[in-house]
């Protein structure tokens, strides 16, 4: 009961303010404008997903959240100090060090840090647990499987505890069923450390699934079409996945992300 | 036969066939290359002796094998010489082409500024060289390890600096990300990601170095000073000793495969875990 009565705070948005992008712009020196006037709004405990078509920077605007980038006009503000070991960054691709071992590539941003292997053994290997990859932590990343590698780049992003995750479509390129218990284990993780966290996807059931709010990106210029609350309570499983609850809420997102495919097909209408 | 009846497995034709076709590869690999080794020995020695050829033209296989015996001390004290200025000049080429790497990777205005004169080093033949490096430079063994080092420098230097600078885009991201200092970037990112590159670039700069060192002796075997394995060669040579040049010249073609053999090896060790060249193709 009280574990719901927290879901439910969360996916209401109640959250204090932990980021607000204003008037957000990114012009690339080609000309191309990847971002124009987003407003984005970030609570912590937000599990906050950027769903659009490909070409609508949500990317451009995760590489602008994480510093990566500077936006070309308008301003991120942050509530209170938040330096970059705050923030935790998964690629689209597990992006590992091929030479070193999953112990080690955990150990990584604590290492960039100064801190010695003894003394963030007991970190890397409760995060380890946490992905589920104990007793692999001598294996080098050929040596696993797709999935369990991007759980090794999870690991890493998470070891140093950050504020906010930041994720660019991390489960894009797996197969469903890994996908699933991915997405599955990703709810648990948040659930546990109430972190924030922004998921850029182009999958409608996974950003319905696993999301407190979906924010519709369109395209040309890139620029925020919609917002979507998902109220349905965590956790969310199996169970949620095949509700009709669920199902409706994927056509509404869907709704909501044709409607801004067209807007850049056609001429432009506003809103819904 | 025996190994797919050992683990009882019933194969099917195409898979039996595979299986057989891959033990006579694995024992081909071998021998074959060793059976037309020993068939060219013979002919050579036939081609002595059918052909009624003096020894000091060329000497049977035989009559080498009995010189390198024979001459042991002073062909082997001479590869001594020899080996010493490769393997300085090799392990200078490292230091210096790795260096100069870490160098031209700090930026790449520098690399644009300095690559060209690495160029110019490298396509102008030694030997062309040679002649003011003679001028310049007193010290004998100086002159060999410099005219070595220029030859063997320039794999590393260029291998180490592609790989110096093909680090996914992603990590350097990361690497960013956590605040990582120039140094740390080099030390956990760039230098591992260029191994592969460097070792490839060790591989051929190993034989080049013995080649830089024997070429420079030749050249400068006219002052008479040296006495390394090229100098023994010249020697004969005047000689007409054609059983130690030919020993000569097996020494040195069989210190280039053992230096090749051990590179390679020392590469394979390193990367065997994880990178692509040093796996076993999977099917």
């Amino acid at each position: 009961m009280i574990q719901e009565k927290v879901a439910q705070k969360a996916a209401s948005g109640e959250g204090p303010m932990l980021l607000s992008l204003r008037d957000v712009g990114k012009v690339f020196s080609n000309g191309v404008t990847a971002l124009s006037k987003v407003d984005l709004a970030i609570r912590e405990g937000d599990f906050l997903s950027l769903l659009g078509p490909s070409g609508c920077g949500k990317s451009t605007a995760l590489r602008l959240i994480a510093g990566l980038s500077t936006p070309t006009s308008g301003q991120l503000d942050w509530r209170g100090s938040i330096d970059r070991s705050n923030i935790g960054f998964v690629f689209q691709e597990p992006t590992l060090l091929p030479w070193a071992s999953v112990f080690d590539n955990v150990w990584l941003p604590l290492r960039l840090k100064g801190v010695s292997r003894a003394k963030a053994a007991p970190a890397v290997m409760e995060m380890l647990s946490r992905v589920h990859l104990t007793g692999f932590e001598n294996a080098v990343p050929r040596e696993l499987s797709g999935g369990m590698k991007m759980r090794v780049s999870i690991a890493r992003a998470m070891v140093t505890k950050p504020r906010i995750l930041l994720m660019d479509e991390p489960f894009a390129a797996l197969d469903e069923i890994t996908r699933f218990k991915l997405n599955n284990d990703l709810l648990e993780l948040w659930q546990d450390e109430r972190f924030t966290v922004v998921f850029v996807t182009h999958s409608v059931f996974e950003s319905v699934f696993l999301s407190s709010r979906v924010v519709v990106m369109a395209a040309r210029p890139g620029r925020v079409f919609g917002e979507l609350p998902i109220g349905a309570p965590y956790p969310r499983d199996e169970v949620f996945r095949t509700s009709p609850d669920y199902a409706a809420l994927c056509r509404q997102a869907s709704d909501v992300l044709v409607d801004a495919i067209n807007s850049t097909a056609g001429p432009h209408h506003d809103g819904h | 036969m025996t190994a797919i009846e050992d683990t009882g497995l019933k194969l099917d034709p195409e898979e039996a066939r595979r299986v057989r076709q891959e033990r006579l590869e694995r024992i081909g690999k071998w021998v074959l290359p060793l059976a037309i080794m020993v068939l060219a020995i013979w002919l050579w020695d036939r081609i002595c002796v059918w052909n009624e050829i003096p020894q000091y033209i060329l000497p049977r296989p035989g009559v080498v094998l009995q010189t390198l015996h024979n001459d042991a001390g002073l062909l082997f004290s001479s590869l001594l010489v020899t080996l010493r200025i490769t393997f300085l000049s090799l392990l200078l080429a490292v230091i210096g082409g790795v260096g100069l790497a870490v160098l031209f990777a700090q930026s790449k205005w520098v690399e644009m500024s300095f690559f060209p004169f690495a160029i110019v080093l490298q396509v102008t033949p030694i030997v062309a060289i040679f002649p003011l490096i003679n001028i310049y430079v007193n010290n004998q063994t100086v002159k060999l390890l410099l005219c070595a080092w220029i030859v063997a420098f320039f794999p590393i230097l260029s291998n180490t600096t592609l790989g110096l600078n093909s680090v996914d885009r992603n990590l350097r991201d990361l690497f960013k990300l956590n605040g990582a200092t120039r140094w740390q970037q080099l030390r956990y990112l760039r230098l591992p990601a260029a191994m592969p590159y460097f070792l490839g670039g060790l591989k051929i700069a190993g034989g080049l170095s013995l080649i830089g060192a024997v070429v420079a002796e030749f050249v400068a075997g006219a002052q008479g000073q040296s006495s390394g394995l090229a100098s023994r060669i010249i020697e004969a040579g005047y000689r007409l000793n054609a059983p130690r040049l030919f020993a000569a010249l097996i020494l040195i073609s069989l210190t280039g495969i053992l230096i090749f053999l051990v590179l390679s090896l020392v590469s394979h060790l390193i990367l065997r875990r994880w990178h692509e060249s040093a796996l076993k193709q999977e099917r």
